[in-house]
Order: C-alpha cells, then sequence, then structure tokens
C-alpha cells in the first residue's frame, strides 16, 4: 500500500563500531512496494575521506537528500579548503532535514566518520526533521531497521578488530534481512580504518 | 518611506577609481589611531580612546569587541559604521555555529564580513562603511593565531602586524623595525603599545587607551587594572 511512505521502496543500512574502525552496510534493492525493480541500488554515499553518510526511506528522497548534502558539502569544501569532520557533516544534514520541517523529505539517515589523527570513530542516527542521536556504538536505519538492531546488539562486543567487525556487520545484515520482503538482494559493506577503506559486495539470498 | 534607489552612489570615474572609496579611506585615515600585531602565540589589538571632554564616562564605551568566543575586532574611522560592522560580524558568525556546530574558523568570518563591505560598495542607495576593521582570531584547526585588516572597498588583507588610522605609515615603519617571528604575546602588548605611543599627543592613561588579546584561549579584552600594568612596564 502507498499508506507507509518509508515502506515504499524499502531498503536498509546498519552502521557498528569497532577499534579505531567503523562498519557501514546497507542492502541493494530498489523495488516499488511488492515489485523488485533493480538490485544495485546502494545505500551509502562519502562525503569526506572517512565520513560516509547512509539514507534509508523513499528513493527518491535517498537521492535528492544525497545530492544536496553534497551539494553543500562540495561548497564547504571549497570555502574553507578543509575536509569534512563527522559532527560538522551531521550538523549540516540536520539543518538540511529541519528547513524542510513542515514538508520534509522521508529519509532516514546514519552518518559515520572517523578521525584519521585520533582513531575516534562516530556514528549518529537522525530522524527525517533532524533529530540527532547521540555518538552511539550501533545504530540502524530501514524497513528492516529492528530486526537487523536485534541480531547487531547479539554480535556486537566492544573493541572489534576491523575483521571481526566486518563479520559482525555482515551477518547481522544478511541474516536480519531475509526477515523483510522489502530488502536484501544483496549487500555492500564499507569498513572504514585510520588508513584505508574496504568496500566488500556480499551475496545472500536473492529473493 | 522613501523608496530605496534603485542605483548605486559608487559610481566609476573616467580614470577607473570608485571616488566613493576612495573618500571612505581618507574618513578612516583621519581616524583614531589602531594597532594589530600577531604572535607566534596570539594576536594583540590596540586603540586610542580619547575623550572629547572630562565629563565623557569613558569606561562605557568600547572599541576592541569580540565577535564570539575566539575571534575580537578594533576599528578607525566612523564609531557608529562599527557598531553596525560588530553586529552584523556576531550574527554571521552565529550563523555559522548553527550550520556546522563549529566556531567559526577566521579565514571564513573575515571572507563574510568583506563581503557585507562589498555589498555596500555596490548596491542601491547606500554609500560605503567609513571604517577599516582589524580582526583578529585564533584558527582551532590550524592551531594558529591569524590578524587581517577589512577595508571599506570589502578588500581584506592578512598581516603580522599593521597600523591602521591617524600616522599609520609612521605606524607601520615603526613596526617593520620591531617585528620578529618569535614575539611572544607579551612582548607584541608591549609594541602595540609603544607604536600607539608614537603617535599619541598626551600622557598615555589605562582610560585613553583600549587593549584585547586573542590566543588559544580566546578573545579577550583587557581590564583597566591590566592595561595599567602594562603601561608602568613600559615606563
Amino acid at each position: 500500500m502507498g499508506d507507509d511512505i518509508l515502506s515504499y521502496n524499502g531498503g536498509v543500512a546498519l552502521a557498528m563500531k569497532g577499534k579505531e574502525c567503523i562498519a557501514i552496510a546497507c542492502d541493494k534493492r530498489y523495488g516499488v512496494q511488492n515489485r523488485t525493480i533493480a538490485t544495485n541500488f546502494t545505500k551509502i554515499f562519502q562525503y569526506s575521506d572517512h565520513c560516509f553518510v547512509s539514507f534509508c526511506g523513499l528513493a527518491t528522497d535517498v537521492q535528492t537528500v544525497s545530492e544536496r548534502l553534497k551539494f553543500r558539502t562540495n561548497l564547504y569544501e571549497l570555502r574553507e579548503q578543509r575536509k569534512l569532520k563527522p559532527n560538522v557533516l551531521y550538523n549540516m544534514l540536520t539543518n538540511l532535514l529541519y528547513e524542510r520541517r513542515f514538508g520534509p523529505y522521508f529519509v532516514f539517515a546514519l552518518v559515520v566518520g572517523l578521525d584519521p589523527k585520533t582513531g575516534e570513530t562516530f556514528i549518529y542516527d537522525s530522524d527525517n526533521i533532524g533529530a540527532v542521536s547521540d555518538n552511539v556504538n550501533l545504530a540502524t536505519v530501514g524497513t528492516a531497521s529492528e530486526y537487523i538492531f536485534g541480531l547487531g546488539e547479539l554480535f556486537f562486543k566492544p573493541n572489534m578488530n576491523a575483521d571481526e567487525l566486518f563479520e559482525a556487520t555482515s551477518q547481522a545484515l544478511l541474516n536480519g534481512v531475509d526477515r523483510d520482503s522489502a530488502s536484501g538482494w544483496g549487500a555492500v559493506v564499507y569498513v572504514i580504518e585510520k588508513d584505508k577503506i574496504t568496500v566488500r559486495e556480499l551475496k545472500g539470498r536473492q529473493d | 518611506m522613501s523608496e530605496r534607489y534603485g542605483f548605486s552612489l559608487t559610481t566609476f570615474s573616467p580614470s577607473g577609481k570608485l571616488v566613493q572609496i576612495e573618500y571612505a579611506l581618507n574618513a578612516v585615515n583621519a581616524g583614531s589611531p589602531a594597532v594589530g600585531i600577531k604572535a607566534s602565540n596570539g594576536v594583540v589589538l590596540a586603540t586610542e580612546k580619547k575623550s572629547k571632554s572630562l565629563l565623557h564616562d569613558d569606561r562605557t564605551i568600547h572599541k576592541v569587541e569580540s565577535v564570539c568566543k575566539n575571534m575580537g575586532l578594533v576599528y578607525s574611522g566612523m564609531g557608529p559604521d562599527y557598531r553596525l560592522l560588530v553586529q552584523k560580524a556576531r550574527k554571521l558568525a552565529q550563523e555559522y555555529m548553527l550550520v556546522y556546530e563549529e566556531n567559526v574558523p577566521p579565514t571564513q568570518l573575515v571572507k563574510r564580513i568583506a563581503d557585507v563591505m562589498q555589498e555596500y560598495t555596490q548596491s542601491g542607495g547606500v554609500r560605503p562603511f567609513g571604517v577599516s576593521l582589524l580582526i583578529c582570531g585564533y584558527d582551532y584547526d590550524e592551531d594558529r593565531p591569524f590578524l587581517y585588516q577589512c577595508d571599506p572597498s570589502g578588500s581584506y588583507f592578512p598581516w603580522k602586524a599593521t597600523a591602521i588610522g591617524r600616522n599609520f605609515v609612521n605606524g607601520k615603519t615603526f613596526l617593520e623595525k620591531r617585528y620578529s617571528d618569535q614575539l611572544a604575546l607579551e612582548d607584541a602588548v608591549h609594541t602595540a603599545i609603544l607604536t600607539l605611543k608614537e603617535s599619541f599627543e598626551g600622557q598615555m592613561t589605562e582610560d585613553n587607551i583600549e587593549i584585547g588579546i586573542c590566543d588559544k584561549e580566546g578573545f579577550r579584552r583587557l581590564t583597566p587594572a591590566e592595561v595599567k600594568d602594562y603601561l608602568a612596564q613600559i615606563g
């Protein structure tokens, strides 16, 4: 039904913290209610060397908000001649979303980042009108967010290294989306460390 | 209510000059002297604040003003124009904070203030500001102090040390001799006072000069008692 705008297209994302590393993962389904149209619709966008945002919700808004945020971050980098920090990025996003407080975008966001000098990790979770959480260990957004949250809590351990973090994130995402008809059809996982970023594509149940 | 003019009052002369801006600079050069010096660990701003009458309550009005936690201003030229710019600068700094949740870096605020000043040279029915500003700030990302001058035209210049207002040429010559990259903030304050003294008529006291300093902790105006101590050290 076109009743629930946030589940019209489906999709899910998850972010988890490790020791001086962060993982962010999303599914690849693009659907219109119960029809799957494409299986290459990733929902994670990069805004700086170590800052990523994932948007889940109405697909048109996923595209528009990610592009409009890119507009603002590009100008920031040109004007200030420096790269974005995670807390500045989430604040810009909050601003962007709240500007449409009474006619909002239908996307929920995850902002993740790493400070390459100190190794400090950031995960922020935002609703569609810019209410941001504190810096958390685990966050999920999307139609299967509750299922993935449960699995995420199960697999999460503090201070995981990059490989353990990848395993925990992947398992939580892949198994969580199996319970949701509107998410799945493959996944992408980014593991962000101080000196490198590893992107892996996962093949899960193709249904 | 008269309607705004649609055309700018600042127009080119045949020789390619914007005469209104030249005149604005004349207003600046007739104003009381102000000095700015960038030390290795901070910036000092100093200005003459002479009252025209003994009846003036000196301590109520200030020339050296803070814009936000890490930035301050001083001027030469027309006081009322300065007041407006201070208000605009403060608002711009807060707008930045609202969007980015970070203290505005000095370079960014200077650009925005200079843009305001430039606007008034190209908008309908307004005149340029009759002030030059000295803007000091501490950049937490780059971990260093900054000193900028902003002119009525909207041009801005980064300085290691500079003087504006009356006798600024002598002031700058004096600073060229005295300035060194290794200057610490304490020495910079002394040098600033000595520079002001070059063009000062009469006795310098803690009530007829104003000093502001900006370091890693932020910007603050020195109290008259602190100024008195510095003056005593100079003798």
